[in-house]
């Protein structure tokens, strides 16, 4: 066990390094001259020669790499180009509000989907399967972005039963007056492609022996379902939404914009669209260093969870 | 035998149907299939005629009144556009002092007046008009062309990467494996929007092809994994092997002889992608990412909704979400029917 963690994170040493060539090669050489960028429009040499300087960009690539290795290893990544903040205070400030709606979309969203997929597993081929596996995909077709507007509007604006944007200072207000629509949005937009999914995962268990078996010793239907298939089939569902965690921190980023909360994902938003070059360079390689890891941790809690994976 | 006999002969011979024939039959057995299929073929007709020209090519032209209401609503909002030019012509003949401009402006006035008397604005439209008075219909057309062409044109060029990729990483093994898994795995420890976002920023430049570009460069791991897989339990297969053994070279292997017999996968994958890509683009396209300004594509429009919707415009929004809906599921199933139709095991 030990052994294949320290084999795993030795591996995770090359992949890394991709990362951080990959991210360096985007921005301090597709991504031409941040100087010029950063001077704005009226600009004069001088004023470019200095910035280039304190940006360390008139040096050789070689040296501005180490510089990328160094921020990364110590975490300061200086300062944001648009505002001046600190990425570090960025981060810590912003990430509050991530997990505030979140957490709670995550948990609702989960459960609600696996007590759909268990009933439609269920009664697999009938006319209420087949109905809700429509009315899926076609929920599935339609663009985020739509549900968003329109619950936005109607549920916000013109019924007012929540507020339409905002954010406040005291926990308990943020959690159950401003995150309840986003949440609600973010559990309607999974719910469709969770079911799919986890309704393959539960069809996958029904069709084991051990079903059979525990049916053929006059097991109730609902005891079979609850107990067996269910606690089988939970384990790739675990394992699926802790995969899920580290993009959906930046991928909620929709949600987080039209509501206004100040959260990781509208910052890294704001960074594309100032061109604010260290704050989307230290969100891409945290983000994969915490993918990596929460991709291992999974591994491990199938182990635990599941004797029969062998991990190698 | 002569010849004459031989073909004679072959022709008795009951013609068995090839894997692709099968595949056909099996897939116009599913009805449901075969009708998202003629769904897709639609919108694609839709896309090439947009794109030839012969329809949507004036989508820009500003031929209703600002938020013309669809026509089953009725053209109940009179315009009211002329009110607002008669009160500033009362307002300059009070004042005594000769403009220097009258005279042309008067010019400009009376070519105006002569350009609308020829185009009247039209009250109503099938789908109803924007805010600049364009046929939400024609748009609807153009939007089409720009969201399948980015899909397609991303997909295929993911597809193709993920394949000749795959094809190398399972065939040759050893460090060209080891460098594409390297490759696959650096590029799947970002997560994928966030990926293309960075792209996006870098770059700083917006364009449909810049969109294929981002879409297509980032998309292909998926599909490299799979046909990857394929390629490893392929190539010890005794037809490899066979090929090998009458000197076949090593692309010939892999793509004459291999590359057909896993191109069911690389099929469903394209498909499967062409819906991922077009997701994208509208996400992209809303967040100003994506297509230049000059087009307008169903990202652009719901962008434009989302503002139109606030004083009870919700003609676009409506439109490009069914189109998109429609085309989406219609294609989604669609894969669903090809995938069982091309590996019946799976049923």
């Amino acid at each position: 066990m030990l052994a294949y963690v320290i084999r795993r994170l030795w591996q995770f040493i090359p992949t890394l390094l991709g990362v951080v060539l990959l991210v360096f090669v985007l921005f301090n050489w597709v991504g031409g001259d941040p100087a010029y960028l950063l001077a704005g429009k009226i600009s004069n040499p001088e004023h470019i020669e200095n910035i280039r300087r304190q940006l360390g960009v008139d040096e050789p690539y070689y040296v501005q790499l180490g510089i990328f290795l160094k921020q990364i290893a110590t975490g300061d990544f200086g300062a944001s180009w648009a505002t001046n903040e600190k990425i570090s205070h960025i981060f810590a400030s912003r990430l509050g509000p991530s997990l505030t709606v979140l957490v709670p979309m995550l948990v609702i969203g989960t459960l609600l989907a696996m007590i759909a997929a268990l009933a439609v597993a269920f009664w697999r081929g009938s006319v209420t399967d087949r109905a809700i596996m429509i009315a899926c995909t076609v929920g599935q077709s339609i663009s985020i972005l739509v549900y968003i507007i329109v619950l936005q509007y109607v549920l916000g604006y013109q019924l007012g039963w929540f507020p339409v944007q905002g954010w406040g200072q005291d926990l308990r207000e943020n959690l159950f007056y401003y995150a309840a629509l986003p949440v609600l949005v973010g559990v309607i937009v999974s719910l469709a492609p969770d079911i799919r999914l986890y309704r393959s995962f539960f069809l996958d268990e029904i069709n084991q022996d051990y079903v059979r078996t525990a049916r053929a010793k006059g097991m109730s239907d609902t005891r079979v379902m609850t107990v067996h298939v269910l606690r089988n089939a939970a384990i790739p569902i675990v394992t699926n939404v802790m995969i899920q965690l580290p993009a959906l921190l930046a991928g909620a980023f929709l949600i987080e914009r039209f509501f206004s909360i100040p959260g990781i994902g509208r910052e890294v938003i704001l960074a594309v669209e100032r061109s604010d070059f260290p704050l989307i360079k230290a969100v891409t390689v945290y983000v994969a260093i915490a993918t990596m890891i929460i991709n291992l941790a999974a591994d491990l809690l199938y182990k635990a969870v599941d004797p029969r994976v062998q991990l190698k | 035998m002569s010849p004459a006999a031989l073909t004679l002969a072959a022709a008795h011979r009951p013609e068995s149907p090839g894997l692709w024939t099968l595949a056909w039959r099996r897939f116009l057995r599913d009805r449901l299939g075969a009708g998202c299929l003629a769904i897709v073929v639609v919108f694609v007709a839709v896309a090439l005629a947009s794109a030839a020209g012969l329809i949507a090519s004036d989508w820009s032209h500003e031929t209703a009144v600002s938020y013309a209401p669809p026509n089953f609503l009725g053209g109940s909002t009179a315009p009211d556009e002329a009110s607002p030019t008669a009160v500033r012509d009362d307002v300059s003949e009070e004042i005594d002092i000769k403009d220097p401009l009258a005279d042309e402006l008067a010019e400009i006035r009376k070519a105006l007046a002569g350009r609308s008397a020829v185009e009247t604005k039209k009250a109503t439209l099938p789908l109803g008009a924007d805010k600049w008075g364009r046929d939400v219909l024609l748009k609807l057309a153009k939007g089409t062309e720009t969201s399948l062409l980015v899909g397609l044109s991303a997909a295929l060029l993911a597809t193709f990467l993920g394949t000749l990729f795959g094809a190398q990483a399972g065939y040759f093994g050893g460090r060209i494996d080891d460098f594409f898994n390297w490759l696959y795995s650096v590029l799947t420890s970002i997560p994928y929007l966030l990926l293309i976002l960075a792209i996006a920023a870098v770059l700083n430049q917006k364009g449909t092809s810049t969109v294929v570009l981002i879409l297509g460069l980032t998309g292909w791991t998926g599909i490299f994994r799979l046909v990857r897989a394929e390629y490893l339990k392929h190539k010890v297969r005794e037809y490899v092997l066979a090929a090998g053994a009458i000197g076949a070279s090593d692309t010939r292997r892999m793509f004459a002889h291999i590359l057909p017999n896993v191109s069911h996968v690389v099929l469903v994958q394209l498909s499967l992608h062409v819906v991922l890509f077009i997701k994208s683009e509208v996400i992209l396209s809303f967040l100003g990412f994506g297509v230049g300004v000059e087009t307008v594509s169903w990202g652009s429009m719901l962008n434009e909704a989302q503002a139109e919707l606030l004083i009870g415009k919700w003609w676009q929004l409506a439109a490009a979400t069914a189109a998109m809906a429609v085309l989406v599921t219609a294609f989604s199933l669609f894969t669903d029917a090809l995938r069982d139709a091309l590996d019946p095991r799976l049923r």
